[in-house]
């Protein structure tokens, strides 16, 4: 966290050193001449009565000089007394370094905390003033008041009466320490959870006693937060279970189907994300727009290969179904490990998939996360879209409810399976390029998501789409709130005896299908 | 029998029906997905009776019969085998066991069994999975097995898998693992679809034969057949009873004329 | 007698018996009689790899006996078959004694790298051969009855018994994976050392092992056709065909599933038992879901609910995976893979429908010559 703080400031230093030039005009004031004759001097002391006049001048330009002091890059030109900042390996003749100690960098640091406090950037001013927290003394409070009255971006007001109160913390009257620890119950900032963790034992009882029921208050938002946090991992990896089931339960749940080569369609799907990303390094961040449609066509073209060669003849014996598309699944396993590798593959994430967002400093969602939420939500609403709303999707639902009717109809059923099969498989693909942005991609990333799948499904009521997204959602969660205190494996163990011991109980599932016709 | 309080007491298994009635149903509800298929159905079947249920498409006629084997469970209502045996407290086998039979529908029989081997499965005795192992038929139920053959007419078949038998040969072989099941009370559901006229006024003598000993309910849509053997009849219209008589009563009755030939 | 009448109507089985009676014969006479160097000598390596093969046809006929006649296509019977194994893989480690790497005479070389104290509940007893043979048939048969009682009690059948079958094997690979089970985490237990105080590198335990993996084979034939010969297994075949109207003649289908469920598991723990001591390690990869339905397919390959059948494709498939395996490893996988399609495609009956209708075609034209 200190980095990210870090980043901006040092860029601003960079920038400044650049026109340094410029800035040489600025020494002409009273502030510099004076501070250069201190530093002249060459005694520590003096030094620190310079690094004072500087930071009592409230001018903000006198801040790269004072960062640079801070960064051992600040020289005096030995006879003209002007100062100096020197770029690394910069030449120093006729310069001679201003030299510092702890005690003084320590004063540098406030000195420039608040200088900064003045910026005309409310960024700056914002950094500056989180910055403080962690050197704040009692004696800088009436300076953050009158600050605080002049602010009017309202990030840096927080962070200045965040900082006012932390300053007040150390103040000698009980009552404004009161009050400081009271306006800081709630707040999830670590410096203020430390600073209340050592004041708990404060020997006013009264403030220890104060200090011990803000850091509950914090504590119980932390926690809150943390809940939070569970769920969000847990629809994450729920999303990823629904990305790899939903395929599944079109061919398993409209078409009565047993897709054992599933897995493999997944697979398959990852692998278009790597070869595309072959095709395109120089644009890894537009690759998955390009590897999502491929991966569709990609297992999709080869759900209707299968469908077309194989499944076509065993309908009605979903056992030969299950054990025949297994062979498949060997067969797709395999062809991976020969043409390509049996070793994993590297695929590469976008840049927009690093990072996270921050909602506090104690929840962030990563964005890769975020993203595979939204996109399994996406899937999923086009996918209920093209069932519900389409021609496909009426047939589709017309073979699956009475074949013979359907046909009687004039749908062409031999087509609609076909498609059908099409399109749960390219919807696997599509989960394929998902999980090649969360997994390694080898020939076994199948294998590992089928069992899962077809939990999903079943546990969500075979047939029913909303089932298998909420079956997905709630099992993900489920495994996310079990991992903390069971273990990763353990929690997936129980998982799948709960799951085991729910289809006991209702082997329809979740959401079953209901009427005479389902019961036989 | 109404007067026999003193014949209240039971021989082991056998329904209790000192009152007449072997089977109760009472007030009986069961929908599927909102569309009630059994709405408020009361209907009994006396001892040794034979009744003809009759109804159009969907009256609820298969449905009635689940709720009386242990396949389907009504939302409220009773059903009661005798005064003592509460069929909703029952499982299938056990229904079964307690002396009720069901022809299905559709004729179904264990087809890569051979048709005596059939019969020996259907025949009443100890069910369990221990005795099964160490089962051998004994004279007299390979007697009962010869007997029956003869009364269903299938005893040429005696070694012929039951899959290859003709779709009529299946309804005869279904009514012959019922006989050999001595229930008291028969469900036949449309014993006569797929049968020729000389075959069908064999089922119905068969039928007739039965009733006295057995009560027998039959579900058919032949009018001719249902005139040929009922004494009572029942019409069934949206899951509940619409008219109960003679043929010839309720052939007359208005409402079942318009149930039938639409307003 | 016994015998003759159970396998009576029964060609096939009355050969594989008889092919197995000759091998059991004449395996230890090539092998123990003829000296090595002459050119009959069979030498030691291949009389387990047999006896490996015959421990796969038991596995395979406990498959056939649920999937053939009870109709339920069971995923994960490859987990009845390691618990067999862990049972006596638990006993051979227990005879190890301080014999191990780390010489401690009260715990296996597993817990003490573990830095565990002394041994769980659970491996009590287990230094009793006749306690470990127990539990090769109560633990699987436990299983069975618990998960079966669960399962058929709910009517849950086809597909999705088959799927939670395989989630129960899947799960029990996750769990024997961590080293917390107690069972050996991945490395599962080896190093096994003798059994019943021989040596289980001699040559003599060998072909005893290989022996009685023979006679199990056998014993558990006959026993399967015991059952399928009985009214049970005429039940039985009425279950697969028709269930439900099983039940309204008065059966209780879950206790009859139950019933050959648990003879079955217990059977496949007995392959499982003798299957150990000769290959000389039991891991969790025993679990894994792809070994379960590769049994299947042996069966399948046989011929389904034909009992001999599933042990030829026992033996047939595991001796095309020796062969290939060693000769071009990468094959392998695709000719399993397309097995598994060609299989359920053209030869729905297996091997042994094939020959029947071959029998069948040949007879029926001699009949037309006539």
């Amino acid at each position: 966290m200190l980095k990210t703080h870090d980043l901006p400031r040092i860029f601003l230093l960079s920038l400044l050193l650049w026109f340094s030039p410029l800035l040489q005009a600025e020494q002409e004031s009273a502030a510099f001449t004076q501070a250069a004759a201190l530093f002249a001097e060459a005694s520590f002391d003096k030094t620190g009565e310079a690094i004072d006049l500087l930071a009592a001048s409230g001018d903000p330009e006198v801040v790269p000089y004072l960062q640079a002091l801070l960064d051992g890059k600040l020289y005096q030109h030995e006879e003209q007394g002007t100062l100096v900042i020197v770029a690394d390996g910069a030449s120093t003749d006729g310069l001679r370094k201003i030299p510092t100690k702890n005690s003084l960098r320590r004063s540098l640091r406030a000195a420039i905390g608040q200088l900064s406090l003045s910026s005309p950037d409310a960024s700056v001013r914002l950094t500056s003033a989180n910055g403080l927290l962690e050197t704040i003394t009692p004696d800088m409070a009436p300076q953050l008041r009158g600050l605080l009255d002049k602010e009017t971006d309202p990030a840096v007001q927080e962070a200045l009466s965040l900082g006012l109160a932390m300053a007040d913390l150390n103040a000698a009257e009980q009552p404004v320490r009161l009050a400081a620890i009271a306006s800081l119950a709630g707040n999830l900032n670590p410096g203020v959870r430390n600073r209340l963790t050592t004041m708990t034992t404060d020997s006013d009882a009264a403030v220890a006693k104060a200090a011990q029921a803000s850091l509950k208050a914090i504590e119980d938002r932390a926690e809150l937060y943390g809940y939070a946090e569970t769920l969000f991992f847990g629809l994450s990896l729920g999303s990823v279970l629904v990305l790899a089931a939903i395929g599944l339960a079109i061919t398993f749940g409209v078409m009565g189907v047993i897709n054992m080569a599933h897995g493999e369609l997944i697979m398959l799907g990852a692998y278009t994300t790597y070869i595309v990303q072959q095709l395109m390094p120089q644009a890894i961040d537009y690759s998955l727009f390009v590897a999502v449609p491929a991966a569709f066509i990609v297992s999709g073209l080869m759900g209707i290969l299968i469908e077309r060669t194989v499944i076509r003849h065993l309908y009605g014996r979903p056992l030969e179904t299950l054990l025949a598309t297994f062979g498949i699944s060997l067969i797709l396993q395999q062809l991976v490990r020969t043409v390509i590798s049996p070793q994993n593959v590297p695929v590469s994430n976008p840049s927009w998939m690093s990072g996270s967002l921050e909602i506090n400093s104690v929840l962030s969602l990563t964005y890769n996360r975020l993203y595979i939420v939204l996109f399994c939500l996406m899937v999923f609403a086009l996918l209920y879209f093209v069932l519900r709303k389409t021609n496909l999707g009426l047939q589709v639902r017309a073979v699956s409810q009475n074949r013979a009717m359907a046909r009687a109809m004039g749908v062409r059923s031999a087509r609609v399976d076909a498609l059908t099969f099409g399109l749960g498989s390219g919807i696997a693909g599509v989960a394929g390029v998902a999980l090649s942005q969360l997994t390694n991609v080898g020939p076994n990333l199948g294998q590992s998501y089928i069992i899962d799948s077809f939990m999903v499904v079943v546990f969500g009521g075979v047939g029913n789409l909303w089932g298998t997204l909420v079956a997905g959602l709630s099992l993900g969660v489920v495994n996310k709130v079990l991992e903390p205190w069971a273990g990763a494996v353990l929690a997936k163990i129980l998982v799948l005896v709960f799951i085991i011991l729910f289809i006991q109980k209702r082997p329809r599932g979740l959401f079953p299908q209901k009427g005479r016709a389902a019961g036989d | 029998m109404s007067e026999g309080a003193h014949l209240r007491h039971t021989e082991a298994g056998q329904p209790d029906a000192s009152h007449t009635a072997i089977l109760y149903l009472e007030d009986l509800n069961v929908s599927f997905d909102g569309f009630k298929a059994i709405n408020n159905l009361t209907l009994y079947i006396d001892k040794g009776e034979l009744r003809c249920i009759i109804g159009p498409n969907g009256a609820g006629k298969t449905t009635m019969m689940d709720i009386i084997t242990g396949k389907t469970r009504p939302d409220s209502g009773q059903a009661w085998f005798g005064q003592t045996v509460d069929l909703l407290k029952l499982s299938e086998p056990e229904i079964a066991n307690a002396g009720i039979g069901r022809k299905f529908q559709k004729p179904t029989v264990f087809e890569s069994h051979s048709v005596a081997e059939n019969l020996e499965l259907a025949m009443h005795g100890n069910k369990s999975v221990w005795y099964s192992l160490r089962a051998r038929l004994s004279g007299e139920q390979q007697a009962l097995i010869d007997e029956t053959l003869q009364t269903i007419g299938l005893t040429d078949h005696y070694h012929q898998a039951a899959g290859a038998l003709s779709h009529g040969q299946k309804q005869w072989l279904e009514i012959g693992m019922l006989l050999v099941q001595k229930p008291y009370l028969l469900l036949v559901d449309e014993p006569v679809a797929g049968m020729t006229h000389q075959e069908m006024e064999r089922t119905a003598e068969l039928l007739t034969s039965l009733a006295g000993k057995h009560s027998v309910v039959v579900v058919e849509h032949d009018m001719d057949f249902v005139r040929s053997i009922a004494h009572q009849v029942t019409v069934l219209h949206q899951g509940s009873v619409l008219a109960e008589g003679t043929m010839d009563e309720v052939q007359n009755d208005q409402r079942v004329i318009e149930v039938y030939l639409g307003e | 007698m016994f015998i003759t009448r159970i396998l009576h109507n029964d060609r096939g089985g009355q050969i594989m018996l008889a092919v197995l009676a000759v091998v059991l014969v004449l395996v230890p006479v090539l092998n123990l009689l003829v000296p090595e160097g002459n050119f009959l000598h069979m030498p030691t390596y291949l009389v387990t790899l047999l006896g490996k093969y015959l421990t796969y046809a038991l596995l395979a006929i406990a498959v056939d006996l649920v999937w053939g006649y009870l109709g339920i296509l069971s995923l994960g019977h490859g987990a009845f078959f390691a618990l067999g194994g862990y049972a006596m893989g638990m006993y051979l480690m227990r005879q190890i004694g301080d014999r191990g790497v780390y010489g401690n005479p009260n715990l296996p070389d597993f817990m003490v790298f573990l830095n565990w104290k002394e041994m769980p509940w659970f491996w009590q007893g287990f230094d009793m051969f006749w306690f470990a043979m127990l539990m090769v048939l109560l633990v699987p048969g436990v299983l069975a009855f618990v998960f079966g009682w669960l399962a058929f009690r709910s009517r849950v059948t086809g597909v999705y018994l088959s799927i939670i079958t395989q989630a129960l094997t899947y799960a029990l690979l996750l769990a024997f994976f961590r080293n917390e089970m107690g069972f050996g985490g991945n490395n599962g237990l080896t190093d096994f050392k003798d059994i019943l105080g021989f040596s289980l590198q001699s040559d003599n335990t060998r072909m005893t092992l290989f022996v009685l993996s023979g006679l199990a084979l056998a014993g558990g034939y006959l026993l399967c056709r015991f059952i399928i010969n009985s009214k049970l297994g005429r039940i039985v075949v009425a279950i697969r065909d028709a269930e439900s109207r099983t039940r309204f003649v008065g059966y209780r289908v879950e206790h009859y599933k139950v019933w050959v469920f648990m003879v079955s598991a217990m059977l496949a723990g007995v392959a499982g038992a003798l299957y150990v001591p000769q290959v000389g390690i039991i891991n969790p990869g025993e679990f894994s879901p792809l070994n379960s339905i590769e049994i299947v397919i042996w069966v399948a390959i046989g011929g389904r609910a034909t009992l001999y059948g599933a042990v030829i494709g026992a033996i047939l498939v595991n001796y095309a995976k020796t062969v290939f395996t060693g000769l071009m490893p990468e094959s392998w996988i695709f000719m399993l893979g397309a097995l598994f399609v060609l299989v359920t495609l053209y030869l729905p009956q297996g091997l042994a429908g094939l020959v029947q209708n071959l029998k069948d075609s040949r007879w029926f034209h001699k009949r037309v010559q006539a």
